[in-house]
């Protein structure tokens, strides 16, 4: 079964299947598959079964459908759902229950989706391999024995085995997109402050964005086209218009230029990608595209700039976790030492490894050298990208530099972990929304992910791109 | 090596984090790595940048990002929160003892 958001609402309402039977077979398929993908940590049917009993009513009785009527969805972890589980693939929130909904989530429903359960990913979303979780890696379907990608590895293998028709994951410096490459299906960064961030347990605030994991590029505009917009309960949330992505998408291409960074295509890239990279770039061209290559000078300096802002901000937003509140604690004879036990047992390595980074460039004597070093790099990376696209109408470049790898080939050493972020980080620094999409296979089967970048808040000319070379075939180059 | 043993554990204190003495000696020559790694944004002269420390532009924060009304609204969410908590007694968190006398 390949089911699409199209295709779901077609079946439904043409009465080929209930909204029961999708949730029921969705269910069926992952109890079949998750024992060896790891996708779901926690499933929710009663709250499904619930919702899928609301669609159909208004199927029997002829009411209008809404625009996501019974697609069954999956959620990442880190995205707070009322009553249902949300561990963040950590020990320290393994009993987490949140009473409220994510404002994407609460939108999703409210339109219709049917939520199955939550899907697996780095501890607190940190890490390009999904092999951070407390609860054991994700296998990538597409790829047996190696890694989907991360942190929003779980999101993107449910998709990519049609555990789930869409699911939504996290970016903060590539965790959407990257998995989306590794697991060969489309997925989506928007803008920052395009999707409310309210729920979202927090990693890097000024870095971390929702955004949709799908099967078409049509699909992820729908389910953008419910999520985007102003929340009051997000005052990062923006107020510009969401477009209608669908009737944006279908303008013709013929003419828009396309920036093709120089300094994205150095060295460190595998000569597969580098190949089916370059043929996505002619096929955008036959399209009528004009490619052209530009220069975005501080590109190198994109990995530590991003490895000190986000590390300053996750070691402030992870403090919460102290054992008082939530989650398990482990008991100590004073108040400190209760909050040390309970955090050094609570986190993975890798959590309080970016904990000890971002604590040591906020403290006294490093802030200046590192922090705000780093904040005023992130300005020059984000002038690049202004620079850029007063001569371009978009960016493109390869996703990840390699395929997905094998499960524990990378885990020794962090720092080659990061680098492996080098295409992603860059967006995320500058705020800018982004498409990884599928652009052919290595020889040996390996998904390989082609990204598209669009100016702030032009997600409607990102999707057009992604939507055209969708339908010229350049899924399968 | 940059970062001393005591830098690791005077970050460890600041961070509360209980770390193993093999964490330590791991942290250690990994933030060295890691440190020195990051700086080559030294390379750079940002003497003239002003640090990016807000990431929506203004017109993307104007449409629309006006206050919300200052307006009680009704959150009796104290019993469901407190059902998270290791150790919760009657509307208050409980904790080992703080104050000494």
């Amino acid at each position: 079964m390949a089911w699409t958001i199209e295709s779901v609402r077609e079946s439904l309402e043409a009465k080929q299947i209930s909204a029961r039977e999708l949730v029921s077979d969705s269910y069926a398929r992952i109890e079949r598959r998750n024992p060896e993908l790891n996708a779901f940590l926690t499933l929710c049917p009663e709250r499904a079964y619930a919702q899928a009993e609301k669609i159909d009513r208004l199927i029997t009785e002829k009411a209008p459908l809404p625009p996501l009527a019974g697609v069954p969805v999956a959620i990442k972890d880190v995205i707070s759902t009322r009553g249902v589980r949300s561990t963040c693939g950590s020990r320290i929130l393994e009993t987490y229950t949140p009473p409220y909904d994510a404002t994407a989530v609460e939108r999703l429903e409210r339109a219709g989706a049917i939520l199955l359960g939550k899907t697996n990913c780095d501890e607190f979303a940190m890490g390009s391999s999904n092999e951070n979780s407390a609860y054991g890696p994700v296998h990538n379907p597409a790829a047996p024995g190696r890694v989907p990608g991360g942190s929003s590895g779980g999101s993107a293998a449910a998709v990519a085995d049609g555990l789930a028709v869409a699911a939504l994951g996290t970016d903060t410096g590539g965790s959407i997109r990257q998995p989306g490459a590794m697991c060969g299906i489309p997925a989506m960064m928007p803008s920052y402050g395009r999707v409310s961030r309210y729920g979202l347990i927090a990693f890097a605030s000024s870095l971390d964005r929702i955004g949709p994991l799908t099967r078409t590029v049509r699909d992820a505009a729908k389910v953008m086209r419910i999520i985007a917009g102003r929340d009051p309960n997000d005052s990062t949330s923006a107020g510009t218009p969401v477009s209608d992505y669908l009737s944006e998408m279908a303008k013709p291409v013929k003419g828009l230029r396309i920036g093709i960074p120089k300094e994205y295509f150095g060295p460190g890239m595998d000569d597969e990608v580098r190949a089916k990279i370059e043929s996505g770039i002619a096929l955008l061209k036959k399209l009528g595209c004009q490619p052209m290559e530009i220069r975005m000078p501080h590109t190198d300096y994109a990995i530590a700039t991003y490895y000190i802002i986000a590390t300053a901000e996750a070691s402030s937003n992870l403090a919460r976790y102290d054992g008082v509140r939530y989650g398990p604690r482990v008991p100590g004879e004073t108040l400190i030492e209760m909050y040390r036990k309970t955090r050094g047992r609570g986190f993975g390595p890798e959590v309080k490894r970016r904990i000890m980074l971002g604590t040591y460039v906020l403290s006294a004597g490093y802030y200046d050298a590192y922090y705000l070093k780093g904040q005023k790099v992130r300005s020059l990376i984000a002038q690049d990208f202004r620079d850029a696209f007063t001569k371009v109408d978009a960016i493109v470049t390869p996703t990840s530099p390699v395929p997905a790898f094998k499960l524990g080939e990378r885990t020794e050493d962090p720092l080659q972990m990061y680098l492996s972020d080098i295409y992603t980080v860059t967006g995320s620094l500058a705020g800018v929304p982004g498409i990884s999409v599928p652009c052919g296979k290595t020889r040996g089967g390996l998904p390989v992910g082609m990204q598209i970048l669009g100016p702030a808040f032009a997600e409607a000319g990102v999707l057009q791109l992604a939507q055209a070379f969708e339908d010229a075939g350049g899924f399968t180059l | 090596m940059k970062i001393t043993r005591e830098d690791v554990l005077r970050v460890a204190e600041l961070a509360y984090l209980e770390l193993s003495e093999a964490e330590v000696a791991t942290f250690q020559s990994q933030l060295d790595h890691i440190l020195e790694y990051a700086g080559k944004l030294n390379e750079l002269d940002t003497s003239n940048v002003q640090p990016m420390a807000q990431v929506l532009t203004a017109e993307a924060g104007a449409a629309g990002a006006t206050l919300r009304e200052d307006v009680v609204i009704p959150c009796q969410v104290a019993e469901e929160v407190l059902a998270q908590a290791p150790d919760a007694k009657a509307h208050y968190f409980r904790v080992p003892k703080v104050i000494e006398r």
